[in-house]
């Protein structure tokens, strides 16, 4: 647990640098994560971005899959966009939680 | 007579039909749908590879388990009618209910990846999350002299998340037992970003792999087994060698929710995380792996899920308000290897961490540290499943929510 500021908001963030509140995310938020994850937004990262943000709202488990399946990239795409480890970068620029299993 | 008709008798359709067959009012009957003869002990498969149980140890006949005035149909299901309130049967027969119970589980679908259901299946490529995977496993372990052996997750949610983990602590000490630990390599190949992801867990238990000698691989995301050069392949490019793979593959709900056209892209079915009424019809509840919860899928979860959804049916009957109760509560032993366990304890909002249990401050099982008491705990788990579990008894000691006593929860957030 700790602070972190992004685009010049003060941030509550997990270890893993996640944030523990989304409402303090905005897309200026989500572009500083990306810098640090060494990557530059393109409106193609932003649609995976409002798509992830829009499943986490209705309580829908992400995965990979559900990605590929979306309609809005496909899973080499989505790679491409987040290189190595992508849903796990993916979720930290969209301001939720990191996937977890049970322990 | 009304009629409240559960879909599958396996843990969670056996568990609501010993609960609810004297609960229900007087002008209710109760019938069991299941296309199989047999009811397994799902824990049990684990143990199986590794001579440990015998495949007869883990297998009973369904009938034994179902009271004397439900009615048991043993037939596969096509679809169920949710505007007609009908299911209909593989058979040709069509059953009315009032109101409905899917239990239908989940099911491995190895063929979901491209390769892995191919000319090696069952050869070199094994699950273990059937009984006959379990079977296959074991009589390849007896003659296998050795080589890259590797654990392999391919994509989450899958039946108890912890087993692929408990798998390869357990080859160690099966290696180790028969002297050729030095001629195997053991790899962990995970979609997760490690073997453990939640804090607690990766500070108390960060040491097991280590210790095992067990390498792991992170974030790989399963594209394709490459069968011919005994590879797996992930969607970035990298690659892990095998000759012997043991994966869990992707993980569904029955085929017979798809037709019903009401499942998720992995055929769940959208089902209220806190009252288990399906979000697809008020007179549609859902309990264990048939929902897309975001609990483990687990018996444990089946078992602490039938208390409460036995209240919610009969409020429902009753026309009250429906009980938002359930709170994810898990509770489950991992095997180390080496005759030692490990318990854990926690729900949707609570991770888990150190304590004892049941008892607080007196346990007498640990959480979230080995000992062999939780071994036998776990040993001891397969006749309290035959005996009491899915026969609708309650375990002493051990609520349907999770209790927060005796657990160090000082540093957790919730």
């Amino acid at each position: 647990m700790g602070d972190k500021v992004y685009a010049g908001i003060n941030c509550n963030v997990d270890d893993n640098g996640y944030l523990t509140d989304f409402n303090q995310w905005n897309k200026e938020v989500g572009a500083a994560i990306a810098q640090e994850e060494g990557i530059d937004m393109t409106d193609d990262h932003w649609k995976v971005v409002d798509y992830i943000q829009t499943q986490y709202k209705n309580e829908v488990p992400l995965t990979i899959r559900k990605i590929g399946k979306s309609g809005v990239v496909d899973i080499k795409t989505f790679y491409a966009l987040f290189p190595d480890g992508p849903l796990k970068k993916a979720s930290r620029i969209s301001g939720i939680p990191k996937p977890v299993s049970c322990i | 007579m009304k009629k409240l008709v559960i879909l599958g008798a396996g843990t969670s359709g056996t568990m609501m039909a010993n609960h609810l067959h004297d609960k229900l009012p007087k002008d209710w009957s109760l019938t069991i749908v299941d296309k199989d003869e047999t009811h397994y002990y799902q824990p049990g498969f684990l143990f199986i590879p590794f001579d440990i149980y015998k495949p007869k140890q883990v297998k009973k006949s369904i009938d034994q388990f179902i009271p004397k005035n439900v009615e048991l149909i043993h037939s596969a299901i096509d679809r169920v009618d949710k505007d007609a309130d009908q299911v209909l049967l593989k058979n040709g027969n069509v059953i009315d209910y009032d109101l409905l119970i899917i239990a239908t589980g989940t099911n491995i679908e190895p063929s979901e990846i491209q390769g892995m259901d191919g000319p090696e299946w069952h050869k070199s490529i094994f699950d273990f999350y059937t009984f006959e995977g379990a079977k296959n496993l074991r009589n390849k372990l007896r003659e296998w002299e050795g080589g890259k052996l590797v654990v392999h997750i391919a994509e989450m949610p899958i039946k108890c998340p912890v087993a692929p983990l408990e798998f390869s602590f357990l080859a160690d000490s099966f290696f180790i037992n028969k002297d050729m630990r030095d001629k195997v390599e053991i790899t962990y190949v995970t979609p997760m970003d490690g073997a453990f992801t939640k804090p607690k867990a990766s500070k108390e238990l960060g040491y097991l792999l280590e210790e095992k000698n067990i390498s792991i691989v992170p974030n790989f995301n399963i594209e394709k087994v490459d069968y011919e050069n005994n590879k797996i392949v992930d969607y970035g490019g990298k690659e892990v060698e095998y000759d012997l793979l043991v994966t869990v593959p992707t993980n569904m709900g029955d085929p017979m929710v798809e037709r019903s056209g009401f499942g998720d892209d992995l055929n769940f079915v959208p089902t209220d995380k806190a009252t288990l009424q399906s979000k697809v019809k008020e007179n549609i509840f859902v309990i264990g792996d048939a929902t897309n919860i975001p609990a483990s899928k687990a018996g444990s979860v089946a078992h602490f899920e039938a208390e409460i959804l036995t209240d919610n049916i009969l409020r429902y009957i009753d026309g009250q308000p429906l009980k938002e109760e359930f709170d994810g509560h898990a509770n489950c032993f991992i095997e180390t290897g080496h005759g030692k366990a490990l318990l854990i304890d926690f729900n949707y909002s609570t991770e888990p961490v150190t304590g004892t249990f049941p008892l607080p401050g007196v346990g007498p099982l640990r959480l979230l540290k080995e000992s062999h008491m939780n071994h036998m705990g776990k040993l001891a788990f397969r006749w309290i499943y035959w005996n009491m579990l899915i026969k609708g008894r309650h375990i002493p000691f051990v609520s349907s929510t999770m209790s927060t006593s005796g657990k160090d929860l000082e540093e957790v957030e919730a």
